[in-house]
Protein backbone atom coordinates (compact mmCIF):
# COMPACT_ATOMS: atom_id res chain seq x y z
CA UNK A 1 0.00 0.00 0.00
CA UNK A 2 1.18 3.50 -0.75
CA UNK A 3 2.79 5.46 2.10
CA UNK A 4 1.60 9.05 2.47
CA UNK A 5 5.03 10.60 3.04
CA UNK A 6 6.47 8.88 -0.02
CA UNK A 7 3.50 9.93 -2.15
CA UNK A 8 3.74 13.56 -1.06
CA UNK A 9 7.51 13.60 -1.46
CA UNK A 10 7.12 12.37 -5.04
CA UNK A 11 4.33 14.86 -5.83
CA UNK A 12 6.39 17.68 -4.34
CA UNK A 13 9.39 16.62 -6.40
CA UNK A 14 7.30 16.91 -9.57
CA UNK A 15 5.42 20.08 -8.65
CA UNK A 16 7.37 22.34 -10.97
CA UNK A 17 6.19 25.91 -10.35
CA UNK A 18 2.93 24.87 -8.71
CA UNK A 19 1.48 26.69 -5.73
CA UNK A 20 0.19 24.32 -3.06
CA UNK A 21 -2.55 24.52 -0.43
CA UNK A 22 -2.80 21.86 2.27
CA UNK A 23 -5.71 20.85 4.48
CA UNK A 24 -5.30 20.81 8.23
CA UNK A 25 -3.57 17.93 9.97
CA UNK A 26 -1.51 15.24 8.33
CA UNK A 27 -1.58 16.73 4.82
CA UNK A 28 0.11 19.88 6.13
CA UNK A 29 2.69 17.80 8.02
CA UNK A 30 3.34 15.63 4.96
CA UNK A 31 4.07 18.56 2.67
CA UNK A 32 6.21 20.23 5.31
CA UNK A 33 8.16 16.99 5.72
CA UNK A 34 8.71 16.88 1.96
CA UNK A 35 10.34 20.31 2.15
CA UNK A 36 9.11 23.65 3.43
CA UNK A 37 8.51 26.14 0.65
CA UNK A 38 7.14 29.69 0.58
CA UNK A 39 4.75 28.58 -2.16
CA UNK A 40 2.98 26.30 0.36
CA UNK A 41 -0.11 27.62 2.11
CA UNK A 42 -0.65 25.36 5.11
CA UNK A 43 -4.04 25.35 6.78
CA UNK A 44 -4.02 24.60 10.50
CA UNK A 45 -7.78 24.88 10.86
CA UNK A 46 -10.78 25.96 8.75
CA UNK A 47 -11.61 22.31 8.11
CA UNK A 48 -13.36 21.85 4.78
CA UNK A 49 -11.78 24.96 3.26
CA UNK A 50 -8.72 23.60 1.44
CA UNK A 51 -10.29 22.97 -1.97
CA UNK A 52 -12.02 26.35 -2.07
CA UNK A 53 -8.88 28.15 -0.95
CA UNK A 54 -7.12 26.45 -3.84
CA UNK A 55 -9.87 27.44 -6.26
CA UNK A 56 -9.57 31.05 -5.11
CA UNK A 57 -5.83 31.05 -5.82
CA UNK A 58 -6.31 29.25 -9.14
CA UNK A 59 -8.88 31.79 -10.37
CA UNK A 60 -6.71 34.73 -9.27
CA UNK A 61 -3.59 33.25 -10.90
CA UNK A 62 -4.80 31.51 -14.06
CA UNK A 63 -1.23 31.17 -15.39
CA UNK A 64 -0.04 29.24 -12.32
CA UNK A 65 -0.76 25.66 -11.47
CA UNK A 66 -2.39 25.10 -8.08
CA UNK A 67 -2.36 21.80 -6.21
CA UNK A 68 -4.54 21.19 -3.15
CA UNK A 69 -3.39 18.38 -0.91
CA UNK A 70 -5.82 17.28 1.75
CA UNK A 71 -7.30 14.33 3.62
CA UNK A 72 -10.52 12.39 3.11
CA UNK A 73 -12.15 13.84 6.24
CA UNK A 74 -11.29 17.40 5.24
CA UNK A 75 -12.57 16.87 1.71
CA UNK A 76 -15.80 15.32 2.96
CA UNK A 77 -16.49 18.31 5.22
CA UNK A 78 -16.32 20.63 2.22
CA UNK A 79 -17.66 18.17 -0.35
CA UNK A 80 -19.85 20.83 -2.00
CA UNK A 81 -16.62 22.45 -3.20
CA UNK A 82 -16.43 19.78 -5.90
CA UNK A 83 -19.75 21.01 -7.30
CA UNK A 84 -18.52 24.60 -7.23
CA UNK A 85 -15.26 23.60 -8.95
CA UNK A 86 -17.27 21.64 -11.51
CA UNK A 87 -19.14 24.82 -12.41
CA UNK A 88 -15.97 26.94 -12.70
CA UNK A 89 -13.85 24.37 -14.60
CA UNK A 90 -10.45 25.81 -13.64
CA UNK A 91 -7.84 24.29 -15.96
CA UNK A 92 -4.99 24.94 -13.51
CA UNK A 93 -6.29 23.20 -10.37
CA UNK A 94 -5.65 19.73 -8.96
CA UNK A 95 -7.32 18.39 -5.83
CA UNK A 96 -5.40 15.47 -4.39
CA UNK A 97 -6.93 13.63 -1.44
CA UNK A 98 -4.68 11.45 0.67
CA UNK A 99 -7.35 8.91 1.56
CA UNK A 100 -6.46 6.75 4.55
CA UNK A 101 -10.11 6.13 5.38
CA UNK A 102 -9.72 7.64 8.83
CA UNK A 103 -9.89 10.81 10.87
CA UNK A 104 -6.22 10.66 11.79
CA UNK A 105 -5.98 13.66 14.10
CA UNK A 106 -8.71 12.57 16.46
CA UNK A 107 -8.07 8.90 17.18
CA UNK A 108 -8.30 7.17 13.81
CA UNK A 109 -12.08 6.87 13.63
CA UNK A 110 -13.29 5.39 10.35
CA UNK A 111 -14.35 7.92 7.70
CA UNK A 112 -17.06 7.55 5.05
CA UNK A 113 -14.64 6.35 2.39
CA UNK A 114 -14.22 3.07 4.30
CA UNK A 115 -17.93 2.47 3.82
CA UNK A 116 -17.85 2.85 0.07
CA UNK A 117 -18.30 6.60 -0.40
CA UNK A 118 -16.57 7.16 -3.73
CA UNK A 119 -14.77 10.50 -3.83
CA UNK A 120 -13.56 10.27 -7.46
CA UNK A 121 -17.14 9.29 -8.37
CA UNK A 122 -18.45 12.45 -6.72
CA UNK A 123 -15.76 14.54 -8.45
CA UNK A 124 -16.55 12.99 -11.82
CA UNK A 125 -20.29 13.46 -11.36
CA UNK A 126 -19.58 17.09 -10.45
CA UNK A 127 -17.98 17.59 -13.85
CA UNK A 128 -14.25 17.48 -13.10
CA UNK A 129 -12.75 16.19 -16.34
CA UNK A 130 -10.03 14.09 -14.70
CA UNK A 131 -11.06 12.04 -11.68
CA UNK A 132 -8.94 9.09 -10.67
CA UNK A 133 -8.33 6.64 -7.89
CA UNK A 134 -4.66 5.97 -7.18
CA UNK A 135 -3.76 2.75 -5.38
CA UNK A 136 -0.23 1.91 -6.56
CA UNK A 137 2.99 3.39 -7.96
CA UNK A 138 1.93 3.01 -11.59
CA UNK A 139 -1.28 4.93 -10.94
CA UNK A 140 0.65 7.56 -9.02
CA UNK A 141 2.86 8.01 -12.08
CA UNK A 142 -0.29 8.48 -14.17
CA UNK A 143 -1.45 11.20 -11.80
CA UNK A 144 1.90 12.96 -12.13
CA UNK A 145 1.60 12.65 -15.92
CA UNK A 146 -1.86 14.24 -15.76
CA UNK A 147 -0.51 17.13 -13.67
CA UNK A 148 2.36 17.61 -16.13
CA UNK A 149 -0.08 17.53 -19.05
CA UNK A 150 -2.25 20.14 -17.32
CA UNK A 151 0.86 22.32 -16.99
CA UNK A 152 1.18 22.12 -20.75
CA UNK A 153 -2.42 23.17 -21.21
CA UNK A 154 -3.81 19.67 -21.80
CA UNK A 155 -6.76 18.57 -19.72
CA UNK A 156 -8.72 20.51 -17.15
CA UNK A 157 -9.22 20.26 -13.42
CA UNK A 158 -7.87 17.10 -11.80
CA UNK A 159 -9.22 15.17 -8.86
CA UNK A 160 -7.36 12.21 -7.39
CA UNK A 161 -8.00 10.07 -4.37
CA UNK A 162 -4.72 8.45 -3.37
CA UNK A 163 -5.31 5.46 -1.14
CA UNK A 164 -2.63 5.50 1.55
CA UNK A 165 -1.89 3.35 4.57
CA UNK A 166 -3.55 4.50 7.80
CA UNK A 167 -0.26 5.25 9.53
CA UNK A 168 0.66 8.28 11.62
CA UNK A 169 4.20 9.28 10.75
CA UNK A 170 6.01 11.65 13.10
CA UNK A 171 4.57 15.14 12.84
CA UNK A 172 6.54 17.67 10.86
CA UNK A 173 5.11 21.01 11.87
CA UNK A 174 5.02 24.07 9.63
CA UNK A 175 4.84 27.53 11.16
CA UNK A 176 1.49 28.34 12.76
CA UNK A 177 1.40 32.11 12.22
CA UNK A 178 -1.21 32.56 9.52
CA UNK A 179 -0.16 36.11 8.67
CA UNK A 180 3.40 34.94 7.99
CA UNK A 181 2.18 31.95 5.94
CA UNK A 182 0.01 34.33 3.91
CA UNK A 183 2.65 36.99 3.39
CA UNK A 184 5.45 34.66 2.38
CA UNK A 185 3.12 32.87 -0.07
CA UNK A 186 2.04 36.18 -1.61
CA UNK A 187 5.64 37.40 -1.89
CA UNK A 188 6.43 34.49 -4.20
CA UNK A 189 3.89 36.08 -6.57
CA UNK A 190 5.41 39.54 -6.19
CA UNK A 191 2.61 40.70 -3.88
CA UNK A 192 3.53 42.84 -0.89
CA UNK A 193 1.76 43.12 2.49
CA UNK A 194 -0.62 46.07 2.78
CA UNK B 1 -67.74 23.53 -8.41
CA UNK B 2 -66.57 25.53 -5.44
CA UNK B 3 -63.03 26.79 -5.38
CA UNK B 4 -60.98 27.52 -2.29
CA UNK B 5 -58.96 30.70 -2.64
CA UNK B 6 -56.05 31.39 -0.37
CA UNK B 7 -56.37 34.77 1.32
CA UNK B 8 -54.34 37.64 -0.07
CA UNK B 9 -50.83 37.91 1.42
CA UNK B 10 -50.99 34.33 2.57
CA UNK B 11 -47.91 32.13 2.15
CA UNK B 12 -50.25 29.74 0.35
CA UNK B 13 -50.05 32.02 -2.65
CA UNK B 14 -47.07 31.28 -4.86
CA UNK B 15 -43.98 33.51 -4.44
CA UNK B 16 -43.92 36.64 -6.57
CA UNK B 17 -41.01 38.55 -7.91
CA UNK B 18 -39.84 40.92 -5.26
CA UNK B 19 -39.67 44.63 -6.09
CA UNK B 20 -36.42 45.61 -7.73
CA UNK B 21 -33.89 47.45 -5.63
CA UNK B 22 -32.76 50.90 -6.70
CA UNK B 23 -29.14 50.58 -5.72
CA UNK B 24 -27.94 47.60 -7.76
CA UNK B 25 -26.33 49.69 -10.51
CA UNK B 26 -24.69 52.12 -8.04
CA UNK B 27 -23.29 49.23 -6.03
CA UNK B 28 -22.02 47.55 -9.18
CA UNK B 29 -20.23 50.77 -10.17
CA UNK B 30 -18.74 51.05 -6.68
CA UNK B 31 -17.33 47.52 -6.88
CA UNK B 32 -15.74 48.37 -10.22
CA UNK B 33 -14.17 51.52 -8.77
CA UNK B 34 -12.62 49.38 -6.04
CA UNK B 35 -11.41 46.84 -8.62
CA UNK B 36 -13.53 44.06 -7.17
CA UNK B 37 -14.21 41.56 -9.92
CA UNK B 38 -14.86 38.39 -7.95
CA UNK B 39 -18.28 37.85 -6.38
CA UNK B 40 -18.83 34.51 -4.65
CA UNK B 41 -22.50 34.18 -3.71
CA UNK B 42 -25.30 32.07 -2.40
CA UNK B 43 -28.28 33.73 -4.03
CA UNK B 44 -30.73 35.92 -2.21
CA UNK B 45 -33.54 38.04 -3.56
CA UNK B 46 -31.89 41.15 -2.10
CA UNK B 47 -28.73 40.50 -4.14
CA UNK B 48 -30.55 39.47 -7.32
CA UNK B 49 -29.93 42.74 -9.22
CA UNK B 50 -26.22 42.76 -8.43
CA UNK B 51 -25.82 39.09 -9.36
CA UNK B 52 -27.64 39.68 -12.66
CA UNK B 53 -25.41 42.67 -13.47
CA UNK B 54 -22.30 40.64 -12.64
CA UNK B 55 -23.44 37.73 -14.79
CA UNK B 56 -23.92 40.08 -17.73
CA UNK B 57 -20.45 41.67 -17.39
CA UNK B 58 -17.42 40.01 -18.97
CA UNK B 59 -15.02 41.48 -16.42
CA UNK B 60 -16.92 40.22 -13.38
CA UNK B 61 -16.67 36.68 -12.05
CA UNK B 62 -19.78 35.73 -10.08
CA UNK B 63 -19.18 32.33 -8.46
CA UNK B 64 -22.16 30.33 -7.30
CA UNK B 65 -21.48 28.41 -4.07
CA UNK B 66 -23.18 25.43 -2.50
CA UNK B 67 -22.77 26.92 0.98
CA UNK B 68 -21.51 30.22 2.33
CA UNK B 69 -18.37 28.98 4.08
CA UNK B 70 -17.03 28.08 0.65
CA UNK B 71 -17.06 31.80 -0.07
CA UNK B 72 -14.91 32.64 2.94
CA UNK B 73 -12.22 30.17 1.85
CA UNK B 74 -12.58 31.22 -1.79
CA UNK B 75 -12.15 34.92 -0.97
CA UNK B 76 -9.13 34.08 1.19
CA UNK B 77 -7.53 32.09 -1.62
CA UNK B 78 -8.30 34.84 -4.09
CA UNK B 79 -6.42 37.34 -1.94
CA UNK B 80 -3.52 34.88 -1.64
CA UNK B 81 -3.47 35.20 -5.41
CA UNK B 82 -3.66 38.99 -5.24
CA UNK B 83 -7.29 39.69 -6.13
CA UNK B 84 -10.19 41.31 -4.29
CA UNK B 85 -13.58 39.71 -3.59
CA UNK B 86 -16.92 40.53 -2.03
CA UNK B 87 -19.02 37.66 -0.63
CA UNK B 88 -22.78 37.99 -1.08
CA UNK B 89 -25.04 36.05 1.25
CA UNK B 90 -28.18 36.09 3.33
CA UNK B 91 -28.26 36.29 7.13
CA UNK B 92 -29.13 32.59 7.44
CA UNK B 93 -25.89 31.80 5.61
CA UNK B 94 -23.80 33.61 8.20
CA UNK B 95 -24.48 30.67 10.50
CA UNK B 96 -22.88 28.36 7.95
CA UNK B 97 -19.65 30.36 7.85
CA UNK B 98 -18.68 30.50 11.51
CA UNK B 99 -15.66 28.21 11.78
CA UNK B 100 -14.38 29.22 8.34
CA UNK B 101 -14.30 32.84 9.50
CA UNK B 102 -11.39 31.82 11.77
CA UNK B 103 -9.21 31.93 8.64
CA UNK B 104 -9.74 35.65 8.41
CA UNK B 105 -8.46 36.55 11.84
CA UNK B 106 -5.69 33.95 11.87
CA UNK B 107 -4.26 35.12 8.56
CA UNK B 108 -5.59 38.68 8.71
CA UNK B 109 -7.18 38.34 5.29
CA UNK B 110 -8.97 41.45 4.03
CA UNK B 111 -12.64 40.55 3.72
CA UNK B 112 -15.93 42.20 2.85
CA UNK B 113 -19.31 40.51 2.92
CA UNK B 114 -22.69 42.03 2.09
CA UNK B 115 -25.41 40.29 4.06
CA UNK B 116 -29.08 40.76 3.21
CA UNK B 117 -31.14 40.35 6.35
CA UNK B 118 -34.05 38.07 7.07
CA UNK B 119 -35.84 37.53 10.36
CA UNK B 120 -35.08 41.02 11.49
CA UNK B 121 -37.84 43.49 10.51
CA UNK B 122 -41.32 42.56 9.36
CA UNK B 123 -40.46 38.91 8.77
CA UNK B 124 -43.36 36.61 7.93
CA UNK B 125 -41.39 33.36 8.33
CA UNK B 126 -40.51 32.73 11.96
CA UNK B 127 -37.92 30.12 10.96
CA UNK B 128 -35.74 32.99 9.74
CA UNK B 129 -35.86 34.81 13.06
CA UNK B 130 -33.29 33.00 15.28
CA UNK B 131 -30.44 33.38 12.79
CA UNK B 132 -31.53 36.89 11.85
CA UNK B 133 -31.39 37.87 15.51
CA UNK B 134 -27.93 36.30 15.95
CA UNK B 135 -26.30 37.51 12.71
CA UNK B 136 -24.53 40.65 13.95
CA UNK B 137 -23.43 39.03 17.21
CA UNK B 138 -22.03 35.97 15.45
CA UNK B 139 -20.01 38.08 13.04
CA UNK B 140 -18.74 40.32 15.85
CA UNK B 141 -17.84 37.31 17.97
CA UNK B 142 -15.69 36.03 15.10
CA UNK B 143 -13.84 39.34 14.92
CA UNK B 144 -15.52 41.17 12.06
CA UNK B 145 -16.55 44.81 12.14
CA UNK B 146 -20.30 44.99 11.52
CA UNK B 147 -22.14 47.88 9.90
CA UNK B 148 -25.93 47.79 9.69
CA UNK B 149 -27.54 49.81 6.92
CA UNK B 150 -31.22 50.69 7.32
CA UNK B 151 -31.48 53.63 4.90
CA UNK B 152 -30.71 53.67 1.21
CA UNK B 153 -28.74 56.92 1.27
CA UNK B 154 -26.17 55.34 3.64
CA UNK B 155 -25.68 52.17 1.61
CA UNK B 156 -23.04 53.12 -0.92
CA UNK B 157 -21.11 55.22 1.59
CA UNK B 158 -20.99 52.32 4.05
CA UNK B 159 -19.90 49.72 1.51
CA UNK B 160 -17.30 52.15 0.16
CA UNK B 161 -15.91 52.49 3.71
CA UNK B 162 -15.94 48.70 4.18
CA UNK B 163 -14.00 48.12 0.95
CA UNK B 164 -11.53 50.86 1.81
CA UNK B 165 -10.91 49.49 5.32
CA UNK B 166 -10.52 45.92 4.09
CA UNK B 167 -8.24 46.56 1.15
CA UNK B 168 -6.14 49.35 2.61
CA UNK B 169 -5.45 47.70 5.97
CA UNK B 170 -6.42 44.01 6.06
CA UNK B 171 -9.68 44.49 7.95
CA UNK B 172 -12.70 42.17 7.97
CA UNK B 173 -16.01 43.93 7.53
CA UNK B 174 -19.62 42.78 7.23
CA UNK B 175 -22.29 45.16 5.93
CA UNK B 176 -25.78 44.04 6.90
CA UNK B 177 -28.55 45.24 4.60
CA UNK B 178 -31.60 45.57 6.82
CA UNK B 179 -35.02 44.40 5.77
CA UNK B 180 -35.99 48.05 6.20
CA UNK B 181 -33.86 48.62 3.12
CA UNK B 182 -34.26 45.40 1.18
CA UNK B 183 -38.01 45.31 1.71
CA UNK B 184 -40.32 42.65 2.93
CA UNK B 185 -40.37 39.41 1.00
CA UNK B 186 -43.69 39.47 -0.85
CA UNK B 187 -45.78 36.37 -1.27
Amino acid sequence: MLQRREVVSKLNHHRGDALMVTGLGSSSYDLHAAGDDNRNFYLWGAMGGAAMTGLGVAMAQPDKQVIVLTGDGEMLMGIGALATIGVQQPNNLSIIVLDNGHYGETGMQASHTQFGVDLPGIASASGLPVAMSVTNEAELDRLIEAITAQQQGKGGAIFASVKVEAASPERSLPIVDGVEIKNRFRRTLGLQPL
Amino acid sequence: MSQVTAPKNSPKNSPKNNPKNNWGADLFALLKRHEVSFLPFVPDAGHADLIALAQADNDMQPVVLTTEEEGVALASGHWLGGKKSVLLMQSSGVGNTVNMLSMLSNCRFPFVTLVTMRGEFGEFNSWQVPMGRATADVLSAMGLSVHIVTEEDKLIKTIDAALYAAYSSDQQVAVLLSQQLVGRKEW
